[in-house]
């Protein structure tokens, strides 16, 4: 399909490597942030190059679109082209944007504290929206009914109040490179932790908090 | 019963009183609890408004609006607004509006037929067609999303 796009396949993305990625690539990336997002239960790694990215290619075929022939059949596999992967973008950020408003407290309170090595899941774009979100619905509560209680119930702490991300929950998973001696820790106290290998390949049922630091470095994937 | 409890306190912090304590600590449960219902009760209707703006769009139904308070259509304007800003600012010129494409596209054009009168319409090559009620057009998915969400035109599947 990508393939055959008339436009040279260049891309770079931002950041420290100035690596290539074709069209094709891209567009791979890109539904597999889509789908671990959907699956995962916590807000993941913003992955904000590949949209980035993505947009521009967007803009280039909307541009040659508009350059070519009229009523070329062409011309219509490409909007259809077009349209899938403005909704895998759109679906992407969507989801994003509801986990931030479902988790908002716990996400801004991660962003407070330093990061010792680890990426933001946060775009600064994003970080906006969270803050704004919280002061709206914070000034709300206030005016609407904090305000006209006893000074000492005035705060509440959304911190507490708000649920956490379950990252018990079990999530589907398909290996993409061999992974050995994954701890998985008990769920009732009979059980005893075990080591599990896993088989690149392979699938499984796991719970998502044993391999979440596997979906962030992407050795595995959720489907 | 707010102002009881903070009397009843001040006596037991001043008289020593230290068998009004269970009272002070079941009257204080209470409020606690009063508070959690009403605060849960607020944010399930914010959560109900934030639904409406990916539903129906920027602009509310006249009904809906007489049925929010000040403070919440406050809210709402500064919500739409942030979220205006973010997809604003997601990359390109204007950026993208997510909003759209809440379903996977299954073809480019869709057959529909127009529920209410709407008036002229602009496609893209520059032609315009009558939405008159009941009338059918064949026009392009991505133009009629809006207006099916609105209700102005209805999805036929032959």
């Amino acid at each position: 399909m990508t393939e055959e796009l008339d436009l040279t396949g260049q891309d770079s993305d931002a950041g420290s490597e100035e690596v290539v990625l074709t069209p094709a690539e891209l567009i791979e990336r890109l539904e597999q942030a889509w789908m671990n997002e959907k699956f995962a239960p916590e807000l993941l790694e913003s992955k904000s190059e590949i949209v980035e990215c993505v947009m521009e290619q967007l803009d280039h075929m909307e541009e040659n679109l508009r350059r070519a022939k009229k009523g070329d059949l062409k011309v219509s596999i490409h909007r259809m082209e077009m349209e899938r992967i403005r909704y895998v973008l759109s679906s992407y950020l969507r989801c994003r944007l509801m986990k931030i408003e479902k988790f908002f407290p716990h996400i801004l309170e991660k962003e407070k504290t330093p990061h010792e090595g680890e990426l933001s899941s946060l775009s600064p774009e994003e970080l906006v929206f969270a803050k704004q979100y919280m002061a709206n619905t914070e000034t709300y509560l206030k005016n609407v009914a904090l305000k006209h209680m006893p000074p000492n119930l005035q705060t509440v702490d959304l911190l507490r109040s708000v649920p956490k991300p379950d990252l018990d929950s079990y999530v589907f998973l398909r290996v993409k490179e061999r992974q050995e001696n994954i701890l998985v820790e008990p769920e009732t106290d009979e059980q005893r932790d075990y080591v599990i290998d896993l088989e690149e390949g392979s699938q499984h049922l796991i719970r998502y908090k044993t391999i979440a630091p596997l979906v962030a470095s992407g050795a595995v994937q959720l489907i | 019963m707010i102002y009881e409890n903070k009397i009843k306190r001040n006596e037991v912090k001043s008289g020593g009183q230290s068998d009004l304590i269970p009272t002070i600590k079941f009257r204080h449960c209470s409020l606690l609890r009063n508070r959690r219902c009403a605060v849960a009760y607020l944010y399930d209707r914010l959560l109900r408004i934030r639904a409406l703006r990916w539903e129906y769009g920027s602009v509310l139904p006249n009904a809906l609006r007489f049925h929010m308070s000040a403070e919440e259509m406050e809210w709402f304007n500064r919500y739409k607004k942030s979220l205006a800003t973010y997809m604003r600012s997601l990359g390109g010129d204007e950026g993208l509006d997510i909003t759209q494409d809440m379903k996977p596209p299954k073809s480019l054009y869709i057959e529909v037929r127009c529920l209410k009168d709407y008036g002229e319409f602009e496609v893209d090559d520059g032609t315009s067609v009558l939405l008159k009620k009941n009338s059918q057009h064949f026009l392009p998915r991505w133009k009629c999303e809006q207006l099916v969400r609105q209700g102005i035109l209805e999805h036929v599947l032959s």
